[in-house]
């Protein structure tokens, strides 16, 4: 069983009236706080466990909630009364249901279809506002149709027209309806794909991770006498696309100060690229694991250690949401911006185990001397046969199996955990 | 009513420019296209039209630059300007507005709504 549409709103009102936070009643139910947000926003629709649960909590029928029952179309009724304003008897809302059910549910389904075509509206104005390969689509299609619609009202309301421009209105009129009938179908396509992103819950980081990874890391449009055109439109939702044309830009701006020449002839060492190109550490590190052919792993990620960028190399575990092993250097070099910080690290787990790690961290401010300091950190991920000692890290605490580890924030799924040291320091497993 | 009255549309669609030209024309005005924005200040300066229909999104260059150049100028500073433009948001109109155009019309247009704000803009 699922929800109407109008679910999310019911909810959200039954538990504002009851005074209850979002937050309080997601722990409840046993979900996120943001899953329960996207329900209440009608981006989820809810199970039917979830529902009874959600009643219960709620103190209604789950008919109320789902808009089934003979109540919540009162309900439903009187509200689309209120939002309307006018004169509407809404005293009478019962007696109305009860003599014409049919108009009544008419009613109701026309206020849904409104609330729905208004929600589209608001999200679609907020696409074209901040969605440029939207924003084009929809000028081709527009410029278009103004064409077709002059042409023909010239050809229709012009009864004296010369032949020639009436042959020339006819020929730009068979061109301009193609053209729109193209546009139309591309527009079609792209709302179709971004929707089936948008439903599968696709997030926009990793959609651009796979689409530099289609690519093979390497953007190679950027390079010199490679066209400089890098074609966003494989991917389907908004947010991704914007994060990728950020990269597109860097990317380029690292390709224009870094020659491939000077790539290969630094040995490996950001340090060396950077002061030889005169860039910054950091992107030295980008411009080598980015390199055409590299087999190095890069991870990058921001002041709060938010991950930015996963390049990832076999055997060494990125996770795809939460927080990374607080042990990686990465975080390390957060602490010590423009010093080089190296490790040899170990995963747990079978196959390539042995990685060299070079991190570095860098603080810019970008609003001037007295702005705010903004922190980003990469390292670089090599795996190596290397024996030495080396540091035990993980992906992330979740799917983490090292039992005793000192910085484990969160139980592991995995294997039963051997509590560390109560001495030893603040880790609570 | 045009009366020679001369118009200057800067559109890079052709077709588009095409109707607008044969409408403007019929109505006895001078019309001057240009395709794309290129040097376009100056070109408008020099051209000195009575009215410019100006589209918002050209090749290279935004109408409104155009505009807040031309209106930076104080040959250009009074030109009557129509801003042509397929993103009718109440923001692009807004825009449009403080740079200083003095008609905003969204594609699709009618025709005979174009023809009478042209006229109006025209008047001497």
């Amino acid at each position: 069983m699922t929800v109407t549409v109008l679910a999310g709103a019911r909810v959200r009102e039954r538990r504002l009236a009851l005074g209850l936070r979002q937050a309080d009643v997601a722990r409840s139910l046993g979900i996120s706080g943001s899953y329960l947000n996207l329900i209440e926003h009608d981006r989820r629709r809810i199970g039917p466990a979830v529902l009874d649960r959600l009643a219960v909590l709620l103190e209604v029928d789950p008919a109320v909630l789902t808009g089934t029952g003979e109540a919540a179309l009162v309900e439903e009724l009187r509200a689309v009364a209120a939002v309307a304003g006018g004169t509407a008897e809404v005293d009478r809302t019962a007696e109305m249901l009860g003599r014409f059910p049919g108009w009544a549910a008419l009613i109701a389904a026309q206020a849904r279809k409104v609330g729905q075509l208004e929600r589209a509206v608001e999200a679609l104005n907020d696409r074209i506002g901040h969605d440029p390969h939207l924003s084009q689509a929809l000028h081709e299609v527009l410029s278009s149709a103004s064409s077709v619609r002059s042409t023909a009202a010239i050809l229709v309301e012009t009864e004296d027209i010369d032949a020639a421009w009436r042959a020339r209105f006819h020929a730009n009129l068979h061109q301009d309806s193609t053209r729109l009938v193209a546009g139309t179908e591309a527009l079609v396509a792209y709302l179709d794909s971004v929707e089936a992103a948008e439903a599968q819950g696709v997030d926009p980081l990793e959609e651009v991770e796979g689409w530099l990874a289609a690519q093979g890391w390497h953007l190679a449009a950027l390079e010199p006498g490679g066209g400089g055109v890098v074609d966003l439109s494989a991917l389907a939702s908004g947010a991704a696309r914007i994060l990728a044309q950020g990269w597109v830009v860097q990317a380029a701006a690292d390709a224009a100060a870094m020659p491939m020449a000077a790539v290969e002839g630094c040995g490996g060492d950001p340090v060396v690229l950077a002061r030889a190109c005169g860039t910054g550490v950091l992107a030295a590190m980008r411009r080598l694991a980015l390199r055409p052919g590299s087999a190095e792993g890069f991870v990058l990620c921001d002041g709060a250690g938010a991950v930015l960028l996963r390049k990832p190399v076999a055997g060494f575990a990125m996770p795809r949401g939460g927080a990374a092993c607080a042990l990686w250097p990465l975080f390390a070099a957060l602490a010590r911006p423009g010093m080089p910080v190296t490790a040899l690290g170990e995963m747990p787990g079978p196959g390539v185990r042995r990685f060299a790690l070079r991190a570095w961290c860098e603080a810019s401010h970008p609003a001037g001397f007295g702005g705010p300091e903004v922190r980003r950190a990469g390292m670089l991920i090599a795996a190596v046969s290397d024996g030495g000692e080396a540091l035990a890290l993980g992906g992330t605490c979740r799917i983490c199996p090292r039992g005793g580890c000192v910085a484990r924030r969160e139980p592991s799924i995995l294997s039963e955990m051997v509590p560390p040291d109560p001495q030893a320091g603040a880790a609570r497993f | 009513m045009g009366a020679g009255r001369h118009v200057l549309l800067v559109e890079d669609e052709p077709n588009i420019a095409e109707a607008i030209r044969f409408i403007l024309m019929r109505d006895g005005f001078r019309v001057t296209t240009y395709n794309d924005g290129t040097g376009a200040v100056s070109r408008i300066v020099a051209a000195a039209p009575d009215v410019l229909i100006l589209d918002l999104m050209l090749p290279g260059v935004s109408g409104l630059d155009i505009l807040s150049g031309l209106r930076a100028d104080p040959a250009t500073a009074g030109l009557p300007v129509m801003m042509l433009s397929a993103k009718g948001l109440a923001r692009d109109r807004e825009a449009a507005e403080r740079a200083g155009a003095n008609v905003f019309m969204t594609k699709p247009f009618s025709n005979a709504e174009m023809l009478a704000q042209v006229r109006m803009l025209a008047l001497p």
